[in-house]
């Protein structure tokens, strides 16, 4: 035993009596995990928010969250003199006169956007491969949690330095919540501590973005990984890998390294935006004032689907015993939300309903394995992509040379329109898809070579595809859909009929398939 | 000397003296001030305006009418002043190039002087806002970007955007762009309103304010891209469309690059 190995042992001793820490590193430190590029995008998400809490701490160091009136007299010229609030002056003083704050501000900024990028590509790999199914709904309520609280944090964080652009989202964020009946305009008074903007809104979503989201965010993310750990990862099929094994490397050493490493890779692609691109020029706004706006004023990506809802709703109002239901910002700017977001975190229950199926999954799905989920997928995504796009319209507007009212109308038909087209094309693709599976496992790969038989016919040599792909090709489940008797054994009739009906019915539609390879299938093949 | 100094309290010296100084006095201003404004003579005037009828009737007249009152596809030009031509002219927006929403900046298909000559013919017709002089344009001297910044965000951001680089309007119109537009194009889009632009008179906004917003727009011209790429100034759209492409595809290449095993 060398000097060097004997002090490490004599440490580890030391720490293992005071905390008995090694029978609990030896177990977990060799725990497997499986190893593919979309397991990964989750930890971009995850990263992210470690930049954004050691940048967004160098931040607090110097802003002012605060409303009181201050004359300008830092070093930006076009603004020197000018009234604004203490809030916006701080962030001009951390852009411009702080040592790497400018940096810092972009770093954080843009690690917000990459911190909601990577969760909606991440949620995408869960739902799209069937990672949400017994046992992870709860992980999924809890991602569903965070992609919410994710988009209130970033609208709060670019509301604080109280510049023009903020400003306008605020006075957004006031009109939907004065659009909820009856309780609207009590709400927004109790919110901005009286009329709007007040003195007081700043400096309460400054402990709210600094202080209580981020510990909500710190606890979920912390449940999020323990029950990644303690339910294990999903894995992809392939040989050897089933509902009772996990296939891939260790955490130590392997996952040591490619985690550390790729943290530090995150946080340069996000000092390397920061160093390269502005983002959120506050000094050309200006100072908020409710009698200024600017054109082109729109939301980050993450609130721009909510932004274009309410720039494609048509000017709907009722008025009835003194009141004003404004519909124009109520159905796009909270009930709409509520019913995607709300039909989102309920969908592993939705599906596990529809398909009966209440076993756990570990192996996940192949997209087109799963044709209806897929395709409803892609129609959430297309309302969604749709609803984006026209929160742009005026940028689209000017650089391609077309009219607002167009792309307004566009989106107002397309929102409706291209999202079940989308549906049916998606599920057309899903089933072709497995159809040419099928193929492919029952003739074999084509070659490209072509075969002159005696009798002068031309074939194509097709080859067998390999034992490993065609395990692949034929692993997943193919279950009928649920059969739902309307009487029961003794002829009576069951309660519930219509419910049963429509539950048969859906079902019936998620089962669609074309029929996955059978040994059968393979030897009459053989015969031939 | 003593010759000269016997006059010395004659009568006359004294008015001599004076239209001697007065006369240095003139022609140094005449000769100082004679580059910044060549003051037209009554026949080069006439002609001129000659010349711009001239040019109007085949260059016009065809849709603003022979005598430039108008007709069913464009407006009348009585009244409209040589300011509002200098600038639709000036800035090439007219001769339309096609009946479109809106007439868009090209290149000017008349040189300066016929420029002149058309707004002196427009302005012969009725009076109306006229070019301003040169000198009267020293923004630089007479402005305060400060002041201007804020009137151009009380005024003019609505529809230009918040760093004067144009927005959408309804209907297919738009808000050009402020940047590279000479200062007078500016000041006179400010006086005469032209398309979708309304009027803002020296009583809304004094000349005065006027140059503190071109100076504003000049200052906002010539800021450096301060924090790296501008993305074109125009809020969080480029900001949003660069972190899903360049920013999510380099991350995910990596992620892509980190699971590919060792051969």
């Amino acid at each position: 035993m060398t000097a060097r190995e004997r002090i490490a042992g004599n440490v580890a001793s030391y720490v293992d009596d005071r905390t008995g820490a090694a029978k609990w590193m030896k177990k977990n430190l060799t725990k497997v995990f499986p190893d593919h590029w979309s397991f990964m995008l989750g930890e971009i998400a995850l990263y992210s928010f470690i930049i954004l809490l050691l940048s967004g701490t160098f931040l607090t160091f110097w802003f002012d969250p605060s409303q009181r009136e201050v004359v300008y007299e830092g070093g930006y010229a076009p603004l020197e003199g000018l009234k604004m609030s203490a809030a916006y002056a701080s962030t001009l003083h951390i852009s411009f006169e702080v040592r790497g704050g400018l940096l810092m501000r972009q770093i954080h900024h843009w690690a917000a956007l990459i911190f909601m990028a990577a969760i909606v590509v991440h949620l995408l790999r869960v739902y799209f491969t069937g990672a949400f199914r017994k046992p992870r709904e709860f992980n999924w309520i809890i991602g569903v949690g965070l992609l919410t609280l994710g988009i209130v944090e970033g609208f709060l964080g670019y509301s604080l330095p109280d510049d023009l652009l903020s400003g306008t989202g605020i006075r957004i964020a006031e009109a939907i919540i004065q659009a909820l009946p009856l309780v609207g305009s009590y709400l927004a008074f109790f919110a901005f501590g009286g009329a709007f903007p007040g003195e007081s809104f700043i400096p309460r979503i400054y402990t709210v973005h600094v202080l209580l989201l981020p510990g909500i965010f710190l606890a979920l993310i912390t449940v999020h990984l323990m029950l990644v750990w303690y339910q294990k990862h999903t894995q992809y099929p392939g040989p050897g890998r089933t509902e009772k094994n996990v296939v891939g490397y260790p955490l130590m050493p392997v996952y040591m390294a490619k985690a550390g490493g790729f943290f530090f890779i995150v946080f340069g692609i996000t000092a390397f935006l920061g160093a390269v691109a502005s983002i959120n020029p506050i000094w050309l706004y200006g100072p908020y004032t409710p009698g200024q706006i600017s054109a082109g004023s729109q939301p980050d990506w993450y609130m721009g689907w909510l932004d274009g809802l309410v720039r494609m709703s048509p000017p709907l109002e009722t008025h009835a015993f003194g009141h004003t239901i404004s519909w124009n910002i109520l159905i796009p700017g909270l009930i709409v939300p509520g019913i995607l977001f709300t039909g989102m975190a309920l969908y592993p229950f939705i599906e596990s309903w529809v398909t009966g199926d209440k076993r756990e999954h570990h192996l996940l799905d192949r997209p087109r394995n799963a044709p209806n989920r897929t395709a409803l997928g892609v129609m959430s995504l297309t309302f969604m992509i749709v609803a984006l796009l026209n929160g742009g319209n005026d940028i689209i507007a000017t650089n391609f040379h077309l009219t607002i009212n167009q792309i307004m109308w566009f989106s107002r038909i397309a929102i409706f329109v291209l999202p079940p087209i989308a549906f049916i094309v998606t599920k057309r693709l899903c089933l072709s898809l497995q159809r040419a599976d099928r193929d492919l496992v029952l003739h074999g790969r084509e070659t490209g070579r072509l075969l002159r038989m005696p009798s002068g016919e031309f074939v194509e040599v097709h080859e067998p595809i390999s034992p490993e792909k065609a395990w692949l090709l034929t692993q997943h489940e193919q279950n009928p859909p649920l059969a739902l008797e309307e009487v029961d054994s003794r002829g009576v009739r069951r309660p519930g009929v219509i419910k049963n009906k429509i539950r048969a019915r859906i079902s019936k539609a998620n089962a669609e398939a074309v029929p996955k390879v059978s040994v059968e299938d393979l030897k009459e093949i053989e015969h031939h | 000397m003593k010759r000269l100094s016997r006059f010395r309290r004659h009568k006359a010296a004294g008015p001599l003296l004076l239209l001697f100084a007065l006369f240095t006095i003139g022609t140094t201003f005449q000769i100082a001030d004679a580059t910044t404004t060549p003051a037209l003579t009554a026949e080069a005037r006439t002609a001129a305006i000659e010349e711009g009828k001239q040019l109007f009737l085949k260059g016009c007249s065809s849709c603003h009418g022979l005598n430039a009152e108008g007709g069913a596809i464009a407006p009348s030009l009585v009244g409209v002043g040589a300011a509002s031509v200098d600038f639709q002219v000036g800035t090439g927006r007219m001769p339309m190039a096609d009946m479109s929403t809106q007439a868009m900046r090209k290149k000017p298909v008349y040189n300066e002087e016929q420029v002149q000559a058309l707004a002196l013919y427009v302005a012969s017709l009725a009076p109306g806002p006229e070019i301003p002089e040169a000198a009267t344009l020293n923004y630089e001297r007479d402005g305060s970007a400060a002041e201007g910044g804020e009137l151009f965000r009380t005024n003019c951001a609505m529809c230009h955007n918040f760093a004067a680089q144009g927005g959408a309007l309804t209907q297919g119109k738009y808000a050009p762009t402020l940047m590279g537009v000479e200062a007078k194009h500016i000041y006179e889009a400010m006086i005469t309103g032209p398309q979708s632009m309304p009027v803002f008179s020296d009583k809304t906004i004094t000349p005065q304010e006027k140059l503190s917003i071109i100076k504003w727009i000049k200052a906002a011209e010539a800021e450096p891209q301060l924090g790296g790429a501008s993305l074109g100034r125009v809020g969080p759209v480029t900001e949003g469309l660069l972190v899903w492409t360049l920013g999510l595809g380099l991350l995910i290449g990596v992620a892509v690059w980190l699971a590919t095993k060792a051969r």
